[in-house]
C-alpha cells in the first residue's frame, strides 16, 4: 500500500501524472488522517468537505496544470468567494466575501484544490496562535506547546501532514517563525511580488502572502504561480516573474554569505546558535564564503515595527464597524430611538475584538495621535529608513544573510500571553526584512534536546527569491532536516 | 513619558471601542510598559534622515475610467446584519 505520508507537490505530481493515484485517494487519505489528528491541533477553523469534493471535478478542466489536484489551505485572513473568511476573529463572524483573493483565483487557474482555513491569531496579531477567537492550535511536535504564529495553523497543518502545502501572511514573521516553530519551509516574499488584493490587511506597508511548504521545491512551485502584477494591488509590482525552480541547484560555489553579529548577542538559546553554526560550516564545506557583517539598527527594529505596524492597523481596523459585514452587537437599547450609531460602533468593536487587537488599536491611535505623531510616528518612519540602509550597506558586501529565524524553539502554551512585550520580542529576528522590504525564508536545520525544531532564516536583496531557493535547496540536499517529522 | 488612564481613555473612544474601568487599567499598566520600550528610539539621532513610508519606489497608477461590473448589490447587501431596500441600516447619526 502507498504511503501518503508526508506528501509533497512534487512527488504528488509525479503520481497523478503516472495514474498512480486519484485525487479522490488524495483527499480521502488527508480526510481520514484529520480525523485522527486534529482534535489534537486544531489547525484549521474551516473544512468544507462537500465543497472541497465539489472542486476535485471542478477543477478537472482547466488548462493550466501547475498545481493540479494539488490541495492547498489557506489562512483565514485571505478572501475566499462564499467561503467564511474571519481572521479568527469574532468581529468577522459568519463573514463569507462575495470575491476571492488575487492569490486564490491564481491557485484555482493552476489547478489547486482549496483546501479548508488554516487558524490565526487574531487578525493575525500576535506570535502563538493564541489570540484566536476559535482557540489555540497545538504545536504538532508537542501538544503543549506553540506552533508559532500569527500563520499557527497553516504551519501546524503542513507538519501534521494534515495538508500538502498551505499560504500564510507575513508582517513582522508571520510565516517565518511558525514555520521555525513546527518545522517547514516558509517564505515572505519581497514586498510587491505578491498581490495582497483580497488579504483583509494588517498593516499595509509590511504584509505579504507566502507559501507555507515541507520542502524548499515545494515552496518554489507555489511561489511561481502566486507571484506577479495585479492591476487591483497598486503596490504589486510590474516585473516578469522567474521560474523560481530553475534556481533549485546545489551549486552554491562563490556565494557570499553574511552572517549579522547583531543577531548572536545574548539572547539567543544555545541549541539555536549551535545549530546555525553548523549550516555555516556547511555552507563553507559547499564552496560558498561566510563573513561577519553589522546591521548596526538591529535593536530598535522591534520597537519601529509595533509603532508602525500597530498605526497602520488602527487605521485598516476602523472599517469593522458592524455596518456593512460581520459582527454587530445586540446588546442596545430596544427603543431605537435610543440608540445612536456611536454607541453601536463602539460596543461592536468592544465585544468583536479580543484584548490583543483592542491593545494594537489603542496604541496606534495613540502613537499617531496629535501630540504623539512626531515623537513615536514620525521618528519611526526615520528609523525605519536607518534599517533599510543597514539592509542596503549589507548587501554591498554579500549575496544573502543567514540568521536564526527565532531566538528559541516554541515556548509553551500560556508562557508569554500575559506579558506582550516580552511575545513581541519573540519576532526580533524577522521584523526587519518587513520593515525593508526584503524577501525571506525559514527552513528547518535542527532539533532540541526536547525534539522542538529550530529555524535557519535566509534573507537576501529585493526581488532576488531566486539566491534565496539556490542556497536553501542545496542546504536541504545535504541535509535530512525536513524529512523529520512529529508523531502526532 | 508615561501614558495615563485620562489618556486610555480617550484614546479608546477615539479608536470606538468601550471600554470597562478595569480594561482602562489593564491596558494602561501594558502600554506603559511597551511605550517605556518603544522609547529606546529617543537614543537615536535621526535629524537630516528622511522618513520611509514604505519600501518600493512607488509612483502613482493612473487608468482609464472605464466602467466595469461591479459586486451584486443584493450578495453584498445579504452580509449585513441589518438594511433596508438597498440600504445599510444603522442607528441614528444625528442627536
Amino acid at each position: 500500500m502507498l504511503t501518503l505520508d508526508n506528501l509533497r507537490i512534487r512527488a504528488l505530481l509525479d503520481l497523478y501524472q503516472k495514474k498512480g493515484i486519484t485525487r479522490e485517494e488524495v483527499i480521502d487519505y488527508l480526510f481520514n488522517r484529520i480525523d485522527r489528528v486534529e482534535s489534537q491541533v486544531k489547525a484549521f477553523v474551516y473544512l468544507n468537505r462537500e465543497g472541497i469534493r465539489r472542486q476535485i471535478n471542478e477543477n478537472c478542466i482547466c488548462e493550466d496544470v501547475r498545481l493540479k489536484g494539488i490541495p492547498v489551505t489557506i489562512k483565514d485572513n485571505i478572501c475566499v468567494k462564499g467561503e467564511l473568511t474571519t481572521c479568527s476573529s469574532k468581529i468577522l463572524e459568519g463573514f463569507s466575501p462575495p470575491y476571492n483573493a488575487t492569490v486564490v483565483e491564481k491557485l484555482k487557474n493552476a489547478g489547486a484544490i482549496l483546501f479548508g482555513k488554516a487558524n490565526m491569531d487574531e487578525f493575525a496579531f500576535g506570535s502563538s496562535c493564541e489570540t484566536s477567537h476559535c482557540g489555540p492550535t497545538y504545536n504538532p511536535w508537542n501538544l503543549k506547546y506553540v506552533p508559532g504564529g500569527s500563520s499557527g495553523g497553516s504551519a501546524a497543518a503542513v507538519a501534521a501532514d494534515e495538508t500538502v502545502a498551505a499560504l500564510g501572511s507575513d508582517t513582522g514573521g508571520s510565516i517565518r517563525q511558525p514555520a521555525a516553530l513546527c518545522g517547514v519551509v516558509g517564505l515572505k516574499p519581497t514586498y510587491g511580488r505578491v498581490s495582497r488584493y483580497g488579504l483583509i490587511a494588517f498593516a499595509s506597508s509590511l504584509d505579504q502572502i507566502g507559501p507555507i511548504t515541507k520542502d524548499v521545491s515545494d515552496c518554489a512551485l507555489i511561489l511561481n504561480v502566486i507571484a506577479g502584477h495585479d492591476e487591483r494591488d497598486s503596490t504589486s509590482v510590474n516585473l516578469a516573474v522567474p521560474d523560481y525552480t530553475k534556481s533549485l541547484m546545489q551549486d552554491i560555489k562563490g556565494l557570499k554569505i553574511g552572517m549579522p553579529r547583531e543577531y548572536f548577542l545574548p539572547g539567543i538559546d544555545l541549541e539555536v546558535k549551535k545549530a546555525i553554526g553548523k549550516a555555516t560550516t556547511l555552507f563553507q564545506d559547499l564552496g560558498a564564503k561566510v563573513v561577519e557583517i553589522s546591521l548596526p539598527h538591529t535593536e530598535y527594529a522591534v520597537a519601529v515595527y509595533y509603532i508602525i505596524a500597530t498605526a497602520e492597523a488602527s487605521s485598516n481596523l476602523a472599517r469593522f464597524d458592524g455596518v456593512q459585514y460581520g459582527y454587530r452587537t445586540k446588546n442596545l437599547d430596544n427603543a431605537e430611538e435610543n440608540n445612536t450609531i456611536v454607541q453601536m460602533y463602539s460596543r461592536t468593536r468592544r465585544e468583536g475584538f479580543g484584548p490583543e487587537a483592542k491593545r494594537r488599536i489603542i496604541l496606534g491611535t495613540y502613537v499617531l495621535s496629535s501630540g504623539y505623531y512626531d515623537a513615536y510616528y514620525l521618528r519611526a518612519l526615520k528609523v525605519r529608513t536607518l534599517i533599510r540602509k543597514d539592509f542596503e550597506q549589507a548587501f554591498k558586501e554579500c549575496d544573502l544573510l543567514i540568521t536564526p529565524t527565532s531566538p528559541t524553539a516554541a515556548f509553551k502554551i500560556g508562557e508569554k500571553l500575559e506579558n506582550p512585550l516580552s511575545m513581541y520580542l519573540s519576532d526580533v529576528y524577522t521584523i526587519s526584512a518587513n520593515l525593508a522590504g526584503i524577501p525571506a525564508m525559514s527552513l528547518p536545520c535542527g532539533l532540541t534536546q526536547d525534539g522542538l525544531p529550530i529555524g535557519l532564516q535566509i534573507l537576501a536583496k529585493p526581488f532576488d527569491e531566486e539566491s534565496i531557493f539556490r542556497l536553501a535547496y542545496a542546504y536541504e540536499q545535504n541535509t535530512n532536516w525536513h524529512l523529520q517529522k512529529p508523531n502526532v | 513619558m508615561a501614558i495615563t488612564v485620562k489618556e486610555v481613555e480617550y484614546i479608546a473612544k477615539l479608536s470606538r471601542i468601550e471600554l470597562s474601568p478595569e480594561e482602562v487599567s489593564y491596558f494602561t499598566s501594558q502600554l506603559d510598559k511597551i511605550l517605556d520600550y518603544i522609547n529606546k528610539l529617543e537614543e537615536l539621532s535621526i535629524s537630516g534622515i528622511e522618513p520611509s513610508t514604505g519600501v518600493l519606489p512607488l509612483k502613482n497608477v493612473l487608468r482609464e475610467d472605464e466602467i466595469k461590473p461591479s459586486l451584486d448589490i443584493q450578495q453584498v447587501l445579504s452580509l449585513a446584519v441589518s438594511k433596508e431596500e438597498n440600504h445599510f441600516k444603522v442607528p441614528k447619526v444625528i442627536e
